[in-house]
């Protein structure tokens, strides 16, 4: 794990803006997320091609805020939720690079023993409950976790991460449904990147909005937020995570974004239209997030301070995740049930 | 001891143990204030109230999505899906979540809940609200799977099951829910894992589960009292983890087995035991393993329909009479 910069205490800046409601302790963190995300997710597509990563990854190129802007909004003990496209999402929570890039290359130190996988990572103690590889299935579940929350009255929350796909299978509208008769304290986040795998969303739902345009089918607010906006995201998240922590119930939100790579490891994203993507990067949230920094009066020193930290720790991950051994061929037979063992038989 | 009936000992042990444990909780379609569709459920919402009694919509994906989430964050939630049919319907959140959780997640996720589920034939319900699924859930690593025959075995097992730490499906067979049986007075549970022999005898051995354990129980009566055969019947109970010791030690006494069971012909939960035995204690044999069970078809509703394909005590004293001659 990076180390935390300590740049706020040695540039503080009275510029207004950077010291609103976001703040500029809030604003570092989201870029530096922001960047931990990016360079994590860019190492692992090279470790890929360099065969030391198998199976396949889902990459959030380009979908980094949305992580990063809930990330910083939630409390350390909140419950995220999210999909086999939940590098970000895990990450954000303040989990181990090393225990992730090792999950990922399959080595003992990974953080699931090397029994999960991209798809599947989880940092139970950092609140990160599990990344869900079966579209939908998540959802209840975030719900059955807000459940557990409002019946013990501990004041946390519970978000939940999906993309657009996800808005067309039955359970994200048994979810929905349930949130809102339960009054439970979950959020549900739609990160709508245009694509429904290969296919363009708009070509295989009913409505322009997969998610916001259902909103009301469950007597919901409709919320439209710019998921490349780190500072809209954080403030989307803040008013949701508000009404459910105060017995307001559940929100959804639908953050528009863009995937800047193809659905998977296996996909070159070539049905994209001509142009499409080179519009999307002008709107990359990370430049456009480090020129806000700058124009806020934060110097470039610290911004770079931050760009040169995460790269450190970035490749620092590596090495350890690298030299790590292969798990140990006895995992194998554990962990199947609580007593730790695998045993159906006497 | 009391006499219970079975549907009154489902409701006795979840109240048993939500009087001990706060952290139980229960939810499913018409279980709160109708006390459920096949009254098994009734008079707990009235002692254990709104917050830990809960009816839901029909969504069963959302019910047990709800349930696993809980459990994951601390709580012991009991799920009901109202007819084992309908597991088909989440069977994701069954089969892929909460089985595989804890494993792929190297030990991290917990899942202490129970799914409780109205199993099996004989009520003329049709192919949709009849099947014997057990097999099913027996056949995905990562789930317990439990199936009592007696009052005193859907308390014991049922409270077992919601102290269990992992996931168990618990498979109530929806014809004996108006049978009646003795149960311990106080606080009643057994051990999930082990089977029970209800019946000793000498010269075959019928393994059953669920409504079949009855039905071989009264075969095995009038084996000895028309053929003079000393049939012994094990109660398997528990499909996972399955109580090998037992079964192999009761063939191996026999040397003579048949197992019997209600669920179709294929991957039958005997046909797994009949390869244990064979691998195991094939040389204690002195004839072949027979497996009497549903015949490969979907489930018909005819009274006359369902007799034939359903095992009966009939077919169980005639089958077992030829092959043991």
């Amino acid at each position: 794990m990076a180390k935390k910069t300590t740049a706020k205490k040695k540039a503080p800046t009275n510029n207004a803006q950077l010291n609103d409601d976001i703040g500029e302790e809030n604003r570092l963190k989201m870029y530096r997320l922001q960047l931990e995300v990016r360079h994590i997710e860019q190492r692992a597509h090279d470790l890929f091609f360099q065969n030391l990563i198998k199976g396949t990854s889902h990459l959030a190129l380009g979908q980094e805020a949305i992580a990063s802007g809930f990330g910083t909004a939630l409390r350390p003990d909140d419950y995220t939720f999210c999909t086999y496209r939940g590098h970000a999402h895990t990450l954000v929570r303040g989990t181990s690079m090393t225990a992730m890039l090792g999950e990922l290359m399959g080595k003992e130190c990974g953080m699931l023993k090397g029994k999960g996988g991209s798809m599947h990572l989880t940092d139970v103690e950092k609140g990160a409950m599990g990344s869900y590889a079966i579209i939908g299935a998540h959802l209840p579940i975030a719900a059955g976790a807000a459940w557990q929350a409002q019946y013990n009255k501990t004041g946390q929350i519970a978000v939940c991460f999906f993309g657009d796909g996800t808005t067309n299978i039955g359970a994200f509208h048994e979810a929905l449904n349930f949130a809102v008769i339960w009054d439970l304290p979950v959020v549900y986040v739609c990160e709508n990147n245009l694509y429904m795998e290969y296919t363009p969303i708009s070509e295989v739902t009913a409505v322009e909005h997969p998610a916001a345009d259902r909103a009301s089918a469950y007597g919901l607010e409709s919320i439209i937020v710019d998921g490349n906006d780190a500072d809209a995201v954080y403030r989307v998240a803040v008013t949701a995570f508000d009404k459910a922590r105060s017995g307001g119930g559940p929100s959804l939100i639908e953050a528009k974004t863009y995937r800047h790579s193809g659905h998977s490891r296996a996909d070159p994203a070539k049905y994209r239209p001509e142009g499409e993507l080179e519009e999307w990067l002008k709107k990359d949230p990370i430049p456009m997030y480090r020129q806000r920094l700058l124009d806020y009066g934060v110097k470039e020193d610290v911004v770079k301070g931050i760009e040169d930290s995460v790269m450190a720790a970035v490749d620092e991950a590596t090495e350890a995740a690298k030299a790590s051994p292969p798990p140990p061929l006895e995992y194998a037979y554990t962990d199947v049930w609580a007593d730790g063992g695998s045993s159906w038989r006497n | 001891m009391a006499e219970l009936i079975y549907r009154e000992a489902v409701a006795e042990a979840i109240a048993q143990e939500m009087r001990r444990d706060e952290s139980v909780v229960f939810l499913g379609e018409d279980i709160a204030k109708a006390g459920g569709v096949f009254k098994a459920t009734v008079g707990l919402w009235e002692e254990f109230g709104d917050l830990r009694v809960r009816d839901t919509p029909i969504s069963e994906q959302a019910i047990l999505g709800a349930a696993m989430g809980a459990a994951m964050t601390g709580l012991k939630p009991i799920a009901e899906i109202m007819f084992s049919d309908f597991l088909a319907v989440c069977w994701d959140i069954i089969c892929n979540q909460m089985a595989k959780s804890r494993y792929m997640t190297g030990g991290q996720v917990d899942m202490p809940l129970v799914i409780r589920t109205a199993n099996g034939g004989g009520a003329r319900f049709g192919a949709q609200h009849s099947q014997s699924l057990e097999n099913w859930a027996m056949m995905i690593p990562g789930l317990k799977v439990v199936a009592p025959s007696t009052p005193a075995d859907v308390k014991g097992l049922l409270a077992a099951a919601i102290r269990d730490p992992d996931p168990v499906i618990f498979f109530e067979q929806k014809s004996l829910y108006a049978t009646k049986g003795e149960v311990p007075d106080g606080e009643h549970i057994e051990e999930i894992g082990k089977a029970k022999v209800v019946r000793d005898g000498d010269d075959v051995t019928l393994i059953a589960l669920a409504m079949m354990v009855p039905r071989a129980l009264e075969a095995a009566e009038r084996l000895q009292a028309e053929a003079g055969i000393s049939a012994s019947v094990v109660d398997v109970r528990s499909l996972v983890p399955l109580d090998t010791q037992t079964i192999l030690s009761e063939v191996r006494k026999t040397a003579r087995v048949v197992t019997v069971e209600e669920n179709p012909r294929l991957c039958g939960w005997g046909a797994e035991i009949s390869s244990i035995i064979a691998e195991e204690c094939f040389y204690d044999l002195d004839m072949p393993i027979v497996r009497i069970t549903s015949p490969h078809i979907p489930l018909a509703s005819a009274d006359e329909l369902e007799d034939i394909m359903i095992p009966s005590v009939d077919r169980i004293f005639e089958t077992v009479r030829q092959e043991v001659d």
